[in-house]
């Protein structure tokens, strides 16, 4: 789009952020009654909702079960009206199956499949509105509803999107910043070790920047951790006092 | 990871006992403990056994071996026995049992080798989270508001109409099919509308507090409970009145 500074003079982006500065996140945990655990997240105008069951027994063929780790099986999809013009997007497609198998890899690294021999646990994560940085709000999403359903994991994931214009890495970024077409780099983290659970690039990033990108998209992941930490926080204390203890 | 901090792998409550700091999940599936009460569904018949399940883990197993015959306890099991498996135990059936033992896996073993234990008939199914079961001496009640209740430890509640007479049942395989009363049913409904409300409101189930609850919507009608502010207003007036029987 001829004219659109994504950067200004002033440092201020296209919605007013500064160049390291996230978008407004708001979360929930526990939407659903009848999940084993679920949660809701938004990320500015992204807004994702992430559901998971299990570990439970291993259905359809048993010829899948791992004898010594649970199986992680994640599906992602995306609702018709989440993108700006009305998409009928098929179960199967390539997008779908791609960040399924993104989230499930991110998730096997975190969730200690270990302690669940010969299960499975299923993570559907929907996105209801995509402004950018989808991935990472399903990954964010789906990390509060596995600590929602009580499943053991290594640590929280939390995940960023990171670009760079006019020699400025940006993190979080929105579908106007996606759409004109710079390197963007997406970034999945487990905050407490600093060890990354999965990073995906798929545009070209000279070598020189590409330090400075994945520092900023660190460093907004674990400005993502800060807040996650205190949602669940927040949850467990709430769901504490209605107990009683 | 260098440094020595401790971080929990589950968000809950932290208990500690001396040097020994456990976080509690607040809300997990049915962990086996040996002994407990549970309400499980048939998934599969399998060669000697029955894959029941429980809300946990992995698939809970039936041995036939535990399993009561009738013409007694002792009779050894034989071919005949396997092959009419499935006259004894469907897929779909429900059943009450106790957990016999806990496999290393974390996969339990029932067995109902008692005359209370066996297949359930007519009745309401409540699925909860198993952590606001209440462990108690025992989780068969007969409420005195006309209906029964198990409670099962894997967070499966099974309400039933009180039995007339306590009959010799062969094992509990024979299913009561005569029709339930207008008045059993409206106990039924109302027992379960109560337990969701309670669930909801995060308060441990035991006999007591559905008890408490039942009384406490008598006034409403029984699709009236679920609205989220007679919901409030019933489970509110159930706590006050538990407090008052404790302090």
């Amino acid at each position: 789009m001829a004219g659109l500074e994504l950067l200004s003079d002033q440092g201020y982006r296209v919605d007013g952020r500064r160049a390291g500065e996230l978008r407004k996140i708001q979360a929930r945990m526990g939407v659903f009654a009848q999940a084993d655990g679920s949660a809701y997240i938004e990320q500015g105008n992204t807004k994702a909702l992430a559901v998971v069951y299990g570990p439970h027994e291993i259905r359809g063929s048993r010829a899948r079960a791992l004898p010594d780790r649970a199986l992680v099986n994640c599906q992602y999809s995306s609702a018709t009206f989440s993108t700006g013009e009305r998409k009928r997007r098929p179960h199967g497609d390539r997008k779908s199956c791609e960040m399924g198998l993104q989230l499930r890899q991110t998730f096997e690294a975190a969730i200690l499949t270990q302690l669940h021999p010969r299960s499975q646990i299923d993570i559907y994560v929907q996105v209801l509105q995509a402004d950018g940085g989808t991935y990472a709000a399903c990954v964010n999403a789906a990390t509060l509803a596995v600590l929602d359903a009580g499943i053991p994991m290594r640590d929280f994931v939390c995940a960023c999107s990171a670009g760079f214009v006019d020699g400025t890495a940006l993190a979080d970024l929105s579908h106007v910043e996606e759409a004109a077409g710079g390197p963007q780099l997406a970034l999945a983290l487990l905050p407490a070790s600093g060890q990354i659970a999965l990073l995906e690039m798929d545009a070209r990033l000279h070598e020189d920047h590409l330090e400075r990108v994945l520092e900023a998209a660190a460093q907004a992941a674990r400005d993502v951790h800060t807040l996650l930490d205190l949602v669940v926080r927040q949850h467990v204390r709430e769901a504490s006092i209605l107990l009683g203890d | 990871m260098g440094e020595e901090k401790l971080i929990a792998s589950v968000a809950g409550s932290v208990e500690r006992v001396n040097k020994l700091i456990c976080v509690k999940a607040l809300k997990t599936r049915y962990i086996g403990e040996v002994g407990d009460i549970v309400v499980g569904r048939i998934t599969e018949v399998q060669q000697k056994r029955w894959k029941v399940e429980t809300n946990s883990r992995l698939d809970s197993v039936l041995l036939l071996s535990s399993m009561n015959l009738p013409g007694g306890e002792l009779r050894r099991r034989s071919a005949e026995d396997e092959l009419a498996m499935r006259g004894y135990l469907q897929e779909g059936d429900l059943i009450s049992a106790e957990v016999q033992a806990v496999f290393s896996d974390g996969a339990v073993s029932l067995h109902t080798r008692s005359l209370k234990y066996g297949k359930l008939g007519q009745g309401v199914l409540v699925q909860v989270s198993p952590s606001l079961v209440k462990r108690q001496k025992t989780h068969f009640h007969d409420l005195p508001c006309g209906a029964s209740v198990i409670l099962g430890n894997n967070g499966f509640i099974w309400i039933y109409p009180t039995p007339e007479h306590k009959e010799e049942e062969a094992g509990g395989f024979m299913a009561n099919l005569e029709p339930v009363s207008l008045a059993d049913r409206e106990v039924i409904s109302r027992l379960r509308n109560c337990i969701v409300s309670l669930v909801t409101q995060r308060m441990m189930l035991y006999d007591t507090s559905i008890l408490y609850c039942y009384e406490a919507s008598l006034p409403h009608q029984i699709k009236d409970i679920l609205k989220p502010e007679i919901m409030e207003e019933i489970v509110m007036e159930t706590r006050q009145r538990l407090l008052e029987q404790e302090g």
